[in-house]
């Protein structure tokens, strides 16, 4: 049987109200209600510079990286976390955001030790390719440099806190696209860091499935495959919308 | 129950209150249960027993007096005679004194401005009823609103008599409460929740705990008429665990207020039903940030998450949610029983009714008072608050918390309300006032505040996480003599990051205790910086610029 004529007419006007039109940096964009400025800005090759945001995760609106002014609107707004709207007039490359994004990069820098020279990383780190697309070179604030803990109990993977920023990119995933919820956060502010199960280590977890998804959306060095070498780590993202996908079909 | 059920409840109550010919009330609260309260009550009750008066004198335990460094409190009725500071050894004497004069040496003026000039709505029971008796509420005209509400008004009604009334949420945005009922009202969705929201983090506050331990009822019928008004049948209470006694008490009424029909299925004999759950919080600050306070209540970390989508569409498990503070609901009974225009007949232009606050730092009646919006700050200080002790200079006054401002002499006679207090820099907030003479160093202060927001931080964001830090590192050098220029400048520049970029209302309000000091006290952060020198005498450094005492964390 032909699909369509099984159809229902859909309402006309929700149908029309479902495409949105907006300015980004003065140029005229279209997408759907569903879609967030970032997915927009992305379609029409606009860049917005972001951390903890990854397609085929959930978007938690944590790092504030991806800030854009939205006028008339009372606060910058996060582009992965918010959705567009008829009308908006959205800005993305103002001199204050462009500077409020290099100085979180500059707190992040100055939070923990992100020393790039003996990072497995080191080439291939989100966090390092965003400080130079924002032309960080010099850190204002003191460094903290807590000394912070390596776990590497894991047979095959481990996680250095000293590289961790907190995206939580591994938590969702963990719990979004693996179902093992493995990961979690612990503690607050400054002190706030990832654990495994009830913060046991890493090699003790019973939830752990091994299937390192966790170590492949990890910005940063800090979820690593035990072995790898400095400058050796080269991570894989794209499967995950494809997983995401499949996932809501089942 | 039904309105004349009701009412023959109420008048069967008053008769035998009527029959004592004096009623003791001793403040239970825990203000002045720390000082001894509950021996007091029981002292009370063990004398008349001996002297066989049980039947001429009652005891009441009732909810805070609000003249908490009086502590124990004791008001006598129906003269109304208030003692403070009593002890279990005075009760004698004042049992002798009933039907004679009062006993001087005791008694505190019921005439004085802390009693006279404050305006009662909220807490316009406590003190005045057991509240653990529901008896009593009844007494006092409880639940009548409610009644009104589901058996005579349509939810629309309902909501309209909330914007009538012009009430502002008192959690500390001052959202109009009846435009968010509204939007609850008109959201979609097969479920809605109600929560209201006692997680009262604010150091020094205590606004919500006394309403909840002196009249609980009154939160558990605001919440109903709330539910009724948007349409939900589920209500959560979010009660942080450090409140025992309210806990206690607000767990005693639902079990009371369900066996009455307030609370169940078919409530009054009409189509409504409603019932509440409490949910304790673990005692994070951030916690009472309301999409934080969600995630708790699900069972998940509490962290804030962007808003838009606003609880009101998007809230509990999804569906939408009304959340409002334990003051905000609080009002709600009063004002359906005497009309959203009576309540608008308080108060200025922009902040409508009353205020409760809790008065702290260094004034003479420390306590918690209740005035109309539009009283000037200097009235609360220096009538209600009977002043400065020991003659100190009047120097700040601390609203709204951490997320609030200091404000100077020179607005003292300004009117509190939530455009004013905004306009100088502070914020109305839950209702905190801390007053600060000389013996403060504002920078000290400043630092206390970041402190406090440093270690509350949930962590999910760059700018609160690792910024709040940072500011209270250059608080810490700069009370211990060690600061520059140069850091001041960050710390301004610091201040700009963390309000804007921050995801939730505690980074982005983190900076306003700094930017308010800095504002009317910049020469103290000055005075620290080139000379060395506190001030105000409380930072101590040694030439070197070392921290020989205070300011030293
Ligand atoms: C960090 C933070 C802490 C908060 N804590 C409380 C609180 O303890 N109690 C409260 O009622 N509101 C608190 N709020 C405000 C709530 O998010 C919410 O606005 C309020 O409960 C709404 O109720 P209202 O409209 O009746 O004021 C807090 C907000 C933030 C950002
Ligand atoms: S501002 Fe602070 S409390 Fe709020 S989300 Fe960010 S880190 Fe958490
Ligand atoms: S990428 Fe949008 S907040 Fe992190």
């Amino acid at each position: 049987m032909v699909a369509h004529l099984n159809r229902k007419r859909r309402d006309p006007v929700r149908t029309r109200r479902k495409v949105k039109t907006l300015k980004i940096n003065g140029l005229d964009v279209s997408g759907t209600d569903e879609q967030t400025i970032l997915e927009v800005a992305r379609e029409n090759d606009i860049s917005i510079p972001t951390l903890c945001t990854l397609e085929g995760l959930s978007n938690i609106g944590a790092c504030r990286i991806c800030l854009v002014e939205v006028e008339g609107a009372r606060r910058l707004l996060p582009a992965c976390a918010t959705l567009i709207d008829e009308g908006m007039v959205v800005k993305t490359k103002t001199p204050r955001v462009v500077e409020y994004r290099r100085k979180l990069v500059e707190l992040l820098f100055a939070e923990k030790n992100h020393y790039c020279a003996v990072c497995v990383s080191n080439g291939h780190c989100e966090l390092q390719q965003l400080a130079e697309d924002l032309g960080v070179d010099h850190i204002r604030y003191p460094y903290v440099y807590p000394e912070l803990n390596v776990d590497a109990t894991h047979a095959e993977l481990g996680v250095d806190h000293n590289r961790c920023v907190l995206c939580q990119r591994c938590v969702r995933v963990c719990d979004e696209l693996e179902g093992a919820h493995t990961w979690d956060m612990m503690d607050r502010g400054e002190n706030t860091r990832v654990v495994t199960d009830m913060h046991q280590n890493w090699g003790e977890s019973k939830t752990c499935t091994e299937c390192g998804k966790c170590v492949q959306v990890c910005p940063t060095g800090a979820l690593f495959k035990k072995g790898s070498a400095v400058g050796e780590l080269e991570k894989e993202t794209e499967f995950l919308p494809y997983l995401k996908v499949m996932r809501e079909e089942q | 129950m039904i309105p004349d059920e009701l009412n023959e409840m109420a008048e069967e109550h008053s008769q035998k209150q009527n029959s004592f010919a004096h009623r003791i009330h001793v403040c239970a609260a825990a203000g002045c249960r720390s000082s001894g309260g509950e021996k007091v009550a029981s002292a009370f009750e063990d004398e008349i027993k001996e002297r066989g008066q049980t039947e001429k004198i009652a005891v009441k335990r009732t909810g805070c007096m609000g003249l908490c460094a009086e502590g124990p409190m004791v008001i006598v009725y129906p003269d109304e005679t208030i003692y403070g500071k009593v002890s279990p050894a005075d009760v004698a004497e004042i049992i002798d004194s009933l039907d004679g004069s009062p006993v001087e040496r005791l008694s505190l003026d019921s005439e004085m401005p802390f009693f006279s000039e404050q305006t009662q709505v909220v807490l316009e029971n406590a003190g005045r009823t057991e509240p653990e008796s529901l008896e009593d509420y009844i007494v006092a005209e409880g639940y009548s609103g409610l009644i009104t509400a589901i058996t005579e008004m349509t939810p629309d009604e309902v909501v309209n008599e909330m914007t009538k009334s012009g009430l502002r949420g008192r959690g500390g945005g001052g959202f109009p409460t009846g435009l968010k009922w509204s939007t609850v009202a008109k959201a979609d969705g097969d479920k809605k929740y109600v929560v209201c929201n006692a997680d009262e983090g604010d150091p020094g506050a205590f606004m919500d705990r006394s309403v909840l331990e002196s009249d609980p009822h009154r939160i558990i019928e605001g919440m109903a008429i709330a539910a009724y008004a948007v349409g939900a049948d589920h209500g959560y209470v979010y009660l942080r665990a450090e409140y025992p006694l309210a806990i206690e008490r607000l767990k005693k009424a639902i079990r009371q207020a369900k066996r009455a029909g307030f609370l169940g299925t078919e409530i009054c004999d009409t189509q409504f039903d409603f019932s509440i759950e409490i949910r304790l919080g673990a005692g994070a600050f951030v916690c009472g940030e309301e999409t934080a306070l969600m995630a708790s209540i699900e069972g998940r970390r509490g962290q804030p998450r962007p808003r838009p989508p606003y609880p009101a569409n998007y809230g509990l498990w999804g569906f939408p949610t009304l959340i409002n503070n334990v003051e905000t609901l609080g009002n709600v009974p009063t004002i359906l029983r005497k009309g959203g225009e009576w309540f608008a007949s308080i108060g200025t232009d922009d902040s409508k009714g009353t205020k409760v606050f809790a008065l702290a730092g260094r004034i003479v009646n420390t306590g918690l008072v209740e005035v109309p919006m539009g009283i000037t700050l200097r009235e609360i200080i220096f009538d209600i608050g009977g002043g400065i002790p020991g003659g100190g200079n009047f120097k700040a006054l601390q609203t709204g918390g951490p997320s609030g401002g200091c404000i100077p002499a020179q607005y003292l006679d300004m009117p509190v309300d939530y455009g004013s207090l905004a306009k100088v820099g502070s914020i109305m907030g839950s209702g905190g006032m801390i007053v600060m003479d000389d013996s403060s160093c504002m920078v000290d202060v400043a630092k206390y505040f970041m402190d406090f927001c440093r270690t509350e931080s949930c962590g999910k964001c760059i700018p609160c996480r690792a910024g709040t830090p940072q500011m209270h590192k250059i608080l810490t050098k700069i009370t211990n003599g060690e600061a520059t220029h140069r850091d001041l400048d960050i710390l301004k520049d610091l201040c700009d990051l963390v309000e804007n970029t921050s995801l939730c209302g505690l980074g982005q309000t983190s900076a306003n205790p700094v930017k308010s000091t800095l504002k009317y006290f910049e020469e103290e952060y000055i005075a620290h910086i080139e000379q060395g020198e506190c001030p105000a005498g409380v930072c101590k450094f040694k030439r070197t610029g070392e921290v020989i005492n205070g300011c030293s964390s």
